[in-house]
């Protein structure tokens, strides 16, 4: 049987978008959405649903979409994700849901992202309005605005709950503000998301840093229950010689600058350094999205610097597509040792890698080649190899249980304190969007079945 | 929206200013800090609690104007709003369990130890402050700091009041002469280095308040690292007060210069001069 070729968004050109921050990929159009949905083969089995971390019913939106009934498709995936157009935007679709696709075996998966992007998408341009909620007399505080948090409030103010979520930050959406740049999720929708939570009742209280503006036991005597969310923030580095130079910062600092605190535009009064050569640690989303940044920044020359080889990189296909494309180099099975420079940075040491026996994690583990160092000149350092939980809240909490700095939590959700849940990336390490939302969602569920089963159904 | 309650101008180009934060004065320490944003355009600034009163719900702080920042907040006075303010950050520090304290500020630091100063003195151990700045109308809550020290000593670079010199000679002086717990300086980086030089001799615990470039100010973005005794700690969560003697300060100049040609620009056309 000839199976008819996959559909490929449009996008930016290459050149002409390493130029700007406006979104690389277009989308699909109503048109090309429906002949992307005509390629589902509407299997029984729907292999693809179990490589949904939230089992969207996958074909179910399809089979809506192929009706041309594209508000009856976001129906269906409302049942189980909150955030269709974030996911279908973010997600690593080609080790999820794309992954188990059987067109697979035949060529290439159906667009389950691309697709789901466009349910939300014309769900959001259809601006439906909340509808009005009995209130259960109970109250929820959520601690952090991100995926987890965000999802975690809508679910319980749908259930009646009087909601309050306490960020840290002066706006709102966790990495999907602060983080994931504008180019590839654009701002707009996030904050269409947060509008559509306010709309819901939903009180957002920023600047408050739970941990120290107010505690997590106050927290714990005014509310019903606590909800954490905080993420994993804290950047790590590589403990090498001279990462303290000025022009060394970690992604978090720097996407910050830039995403958060608007540095990219003229007129803001953050400051960022705008690197001609830069150097960037590490292959993941993060480092991805830094690179990127720092060629629409004014750079010349942007490097991606990884101890592992291609197949271990752990960004998504699409941004190590979309950054070759741009002209950011791989440099792969590299390691740096050292930064060097009088005050700022001027050079990086790094040592050749090869791939050894695999680790704990089923990943070669990386050996250093003896005799192999070099140099190379380069402005800036731009550290994207990773993040851990913000011991901040812990800190101050003893009585929460932590694992080296993870939130503790069962399978419902709960952590050691009663009525204190936890989920997202503060309770998993760095993770996805995707399952930061379902611990959001799932957490809300516990909630309402704990103090109200009685009283109220999830509506979802 | 934050509202300035009252504003003072205590020297040129040096204002106090009262800010109605309940949420942050109620769990406020000395040696915290706070960030604030002047405005939706405006960068994260932080600066330290001079003073909180738990029962008004407010926050003192005393700003230098030293850039584009502080010039936009220098434009705001009281019944006007600030558009974030968040804190307490930091950790507080306790001096409370020295039985000798003495207290070293420069600057605008002079004010930011008023706090602790205060407090050591209700429980009945009265500091020794040394108080330096450049000549006598810069130096800061004179009568607040003589009020709540054992002895107060000002210094000033041009000897228009107290006596002529900087800090040092005269915390240097004191050490020779007496026995100190500790001391604790705030001031610009190359004042607290010159005292924790003093002190090195004398073997006296020498706490400073590292005064880092900051963002979120709450450990999520690394930029306020420092290295203290050869390991990186960030100034917003593990500080803002370490062990002097501890601190590489030729680094921490560095990292607070990084940014000093886009400040100096931008400083220059808030207050119309043009860009340089
Ligand atoms: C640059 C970047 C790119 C990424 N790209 C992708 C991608 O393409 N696909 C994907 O699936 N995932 C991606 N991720 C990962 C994904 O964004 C995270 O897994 C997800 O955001 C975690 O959600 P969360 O709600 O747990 O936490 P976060 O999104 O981190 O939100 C936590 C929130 O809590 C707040 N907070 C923290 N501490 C406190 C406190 N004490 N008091 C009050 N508030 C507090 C923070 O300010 C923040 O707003 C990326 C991450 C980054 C950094
Ligand atoms: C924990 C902490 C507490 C502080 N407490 C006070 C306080 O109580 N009162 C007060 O007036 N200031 C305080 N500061 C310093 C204050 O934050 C800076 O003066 C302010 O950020 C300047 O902002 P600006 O935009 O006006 O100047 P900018 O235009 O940002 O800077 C002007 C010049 O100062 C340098 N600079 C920038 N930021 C800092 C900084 N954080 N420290 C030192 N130099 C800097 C720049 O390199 C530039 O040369 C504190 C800083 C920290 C980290
Ligand atoms: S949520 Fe993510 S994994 Fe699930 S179907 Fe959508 S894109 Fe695929
Ligand atoms: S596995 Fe692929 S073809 Fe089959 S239902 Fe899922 S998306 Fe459609
Ligand atoms: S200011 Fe960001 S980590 Fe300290």
């Amino acid at each position: 049987m000839a199976v008819q070729k996959r559909n490929k968004p449009l996008e930016q050109d290459p050149i002409e978008r390493g130029k700007n921050f406006k979104e690389v990929s277009l989308g699909f159009t109503a048109e090309v959405a429906l002949n992307e949905a005509m390629r589902c083969l509407q299997c029984k089995t729907a292999p693809c649903i179990s490589g949904c971390p939230v089992g969207i019913n996958i074909p179910g939106f399809i089979k809506k979409m192929k009706e041309k009934d594209f508000g009856g498709a976001a129906s269906v995936i409302s049942e189980s994700n909150l955030l269709p157009a974030i996911c279908g935007r973010v997600c690593p679709q080609e080790t999820q849901c794309e992954e188990k696709c059987v067109l697979n075996k035949v060529g290439s998966p159906v667009a389950i992202g691309a697709l789901e992007r466009f349910v939300g998408d014309y769900k959001i341009a259809q601006g439906e309005k909340a509808k009005a909620i009995t209130k259960n007399g109970g109250k929820v505080a959520i601690i952090g605005s991100g995926p987890a948090g965000l999802t975690c409030a809508a679910d319980c103010a749908k259930a009646g709950f009087e909601v309050t979520i306490f960020e840290a930050f002066h706006m709102p959406g966790g990495v999907l503000t602060y983080g994931i740049p504008e180019f590839r999720l654009p701002k707009s929708i996030v904050k269409n998301e947060i509008q559509g939570l306010i709309d819901l009742g939903v009180v957002i209280e920023k600047n408050v840093v739970v941990g120290r503006t107010v505690m997590l036991d106050e927290l714990r005597e005014e509310y019903d229950a606590v909800f954490i969310g905080t993420g994993a923030g804290l950047p790590v580095f590589l403990n090498i010689p001279g990462e303290n130079l000025a022009g060394v910062y970690s992604a978090n600092e720097y996407l910050t600058r830039i995403n958060l605190m608007g540095a990219r535009l003229d007129g803001s009064e953050t400051p960022v350094q705008k690197g001609k050569n830069v150097v960037v640690v590490g292959a993941g989303n993060v480092a991805m999205d830094s690179a990127r940044t720092a060629l629409r920044m004014g750079a010349d020359k942007v490097t991606i610097v990884y101890r592992r080889s291609r197949s271990e990189m752990p960004a998504r296909l699409e941004e190590i597509h979309h950054a070759e494309e741009e002209g950011i180099e791989m440099m792969l099975l590299t390691n740096p040792v050292a930064v060097l420079g009088e005050t700022k940075v001027e050079r990086i040491k790094c040592q050749k890698m090869e791939l050894g026996a695999p680790d704990s994690k089923g990943r070669p583990r990386p050996i250093p080649i003896q005799g192999s160092e070099f140099e190379m000149p380069c402005d800036q350092v731009i550290m994207a190899i990773g993040t851990s939980p913000n011991p901040l809240l812990s800190k101050v909490s003893p009585d929460l249980k932590m694992d080296r700095g993870i939130v503790i939590t069962d399978e419902f959700g709960l952590t050691s304190l009663p009525n204190v849940y936890a989920g997202g990336d503060a309770a998993t390490g760095a993770a996805t969007v995707i399952l930061a939302m379902s611990a959001g969602r799932r957490a809300a569920k516990t909630i309402c079945e704990t103090l109200f089963c009685s009283r109220c159904k999830m509506d979802q | 929206m934050y509202k300035i309650v009252a504003k003072r101008e205590l020297a040129k180009d040096i204002n106090e200013y009262v800010i109605q934060a309940p949420l942050v004065a109620k769990n406020a320490k000395p040696g915290q800090f706070i960030i604030l944003r002047v405005d939706k355009e405006g960068e994260r600034v932080p600066f330290t609690i001079c003073d909180m009163n738990k029962v008004l719900g407010t926050i003192t702080i005393l700003v230098q104007t030293i850039g584009a920042s502080t010039a936009k907040l220098a434009f705001l006075g009281a019944g006007d709003s600030i558009e974030d303010f968040v804190g307490p950050l930091g950790n507080a520090t306790d001096l409370t369990e020295y039985d000798k304290v003495m207290l070293v500020g420069g600057g605008i630091g002079g004010a930011v130890i008023y706090p602790q100063a205060k407090l050591l003195h209700r429980i009945g151990k009265s500091p020794v402050t040394v108080m330096g700045a450049r000549n006598r109308s810069l130096l800061l809550y004179e009568e607040e700091m003589r009020n709540h020290s054992e002895r107060f000593y000002p210094m000033t670079d041009d000897g228009s009041y107290g006596e002529k010199g900087f800090v040092t000679n005269k915390v240097k002086e004191l050490l020779e002469n007496e026995k100190f717990d500790a001391i604790l300086a705030v001031g610009p980086l190359p004042m607290m280095e010159a005292v924790c030089k003093v002190s090195k001799d004398y073997e006296v615990k020498t706490i400073v308040s590292m005064n880092s470039i900051m963002v979120d100010g709450t450990g999520m973005c690394g930029c306020c690292r420092v290295t203290v005794g050869g390991k990186t700690l960030y100034a917003c969560v593990d500080g803002p007060e370490f062990d002097g003697q501890l601190i590489d300060f030729a680094e921490a100049k560095a990292r607070s210069k990084f940014y000093k040609d886009f400040e100096q620009d931008h400083f220059c056309r808030i207050r119309g001069t043009g860009p340089k």
